[in-house]
């Protein structure tokens, strides 16, 4: 029986930078490093943008939403700015586009957007974002920390 | 409620199967005087529409026939060049026919290898222990299905995002393969697949599928 929980989140630029990374219950590492993990993981999604794309059998409206695996799954969302939201969690989540779309419109925007100090392309540095965001995932309903 | 297609992918990522069942075709035709308000451009030795979306004709759709007849890649049947034609003004009005460019066998060659190598990276890329690759893919107008074989052997079912049963019909094609190509004597393993009942019988197993909207047990 799955628990309801949220692995982690990655948040990228338009370029392939990762912005943001944060994460809750995560079992196992990728066994590369940080930095390695990001590009791989931005090169699996820009692949699976273009596949679909080319894969698929009508015009789509939204493109790729979500994926999974016999243990995770991954749910992305791209706003018309090429921000990507990628998120982990447990096979028993239905779609999360909502959930990524509200980080966006109301963390995103709000604490580092509407932030004069944050510049666009460098790595989320904002305190305020990172409580925050933590706090809305704990929130969520699907989320429940693992007995370790 | 429908499925779009069938691949087969061997061990080593290479397509050996491939069935296109129901292939939705969204074409507009329109006729258009001189000068025309699209933007062209030849991607892939096609035709396509970069810029000038409009009344069902969308960016990335390819020319498929002008004045009703199709044109091969980026001349027309003529030998002329598509993009020099449309130039000329006294060739207007012309009668052009838009469409989602179909899949070349090289393009789906292609797509499926890079599905094989996605798949392996959905594994690698888990935050979970003991993870398998990416087993569905889910999009706005279809999702993929994919079961992955202890040999190695990959499934891969593209079908309306609303039909349901295709794990059973994923089973379902394995024991097809099993029965009419593994059992072939003339079939080499990892090669594609050309036995005739293998075909039959997919296509029976789809329609059974499509129909009931899930597979029965024990058929």
């Amino acid at each position: 029986m799955f628990q309801m929980t949220v692995h982690n989140l990655y948040i990228f630029d338009r370029n392939g930078a990762c912005l943001h990374y944060s994460e809750w219950n995560r079992k196992k590492q990728a066994g590369i490093s940080k930095q390695e993990e990001f590009k791989l993981m931005y090169g699996m999604l820009f692949s699976i943008r273009s596949f679909v794309s080319k894969m698929s059998p009508l015009d789509m409206r939204e493109g790729f939403q979500c994926f999974q695996t016999s243990r995770y799954k991954l749910h992305f969302y791209e706003t018309p700015t090429g921000l990507k939201f990628i998120m982990n969690t447990d096979l028993s989540v239905p779609n999360a586009r909502e959930t990524l779309h509200q980080i966006y419109s109301t963390l995103y925007v709000d604490y580092i957007v509407k932030n004069p100090l944050c510049s666009l392309g460098d790595p989320l540095q904002s305190d305020l974002f990172s409580a925050r965001l933590d706090t809305f995932i704990k929130n969520l309903p699907y989320f429940n920390p693992r007995a370790a | 409620m429908a499925i779009f297609s069938v691949y087969l992918v061997n061990k080593a990522g290479g397509l050996i199967y491939q069935y296109d069942n129901y292939v939705p075709r969204a074409e507009a035709e329109k006729t258009f005087s001189y000068p025309l308000d699209l933007v062209l451009k030849i991607h892939d030795e096609k035709v396509i529409v970069s810029f000038g979306q409009r009344d069902g004709i969308r960016v990335g759709h390819a020319v498929l026939s002008i004045n009703g007849v199709d044109v091969m890649g980026k001349n027309t049947a003529d030998g002329k060049d598509v993009i020099e034609y449309l130039k000329d003004s006294s060739n207007y009005p012309v009668s052009i026919r838009f469409g989602r460019a179909r899949l070349s066998s090289n393009e789906k060659l292609m797509l499926a290898s890079m599905f094989h190598s996605l798949f392996a990276i959905g594994s690698q890329l888990s935050p979970e222990v003991g993870s398998s690759g990416i087993e569905m893919l889910e999009t706005d107008v279809f999702k993929l299905h994919c079961f992955q074989t202890l040999t190695g052997i990959k499934f891969i079912v593209l079908a309306d995002p609303r039909q349901s049963g295709i794990d059973a019909l994923l089973r379902k094609i394995y024991e097809i393969y099993s029965d009419f190509a593994l059992k072939n004597p003339f079939y080499s393993l990892e090669m594609p697949i050309r036995c005739e009942l293998f075909d039959q019988n997919l296509k029976i197993a789809l329609e059974v599928a499509e129909k009931a909207g899930s597979f029965g047990p024990g058929s």
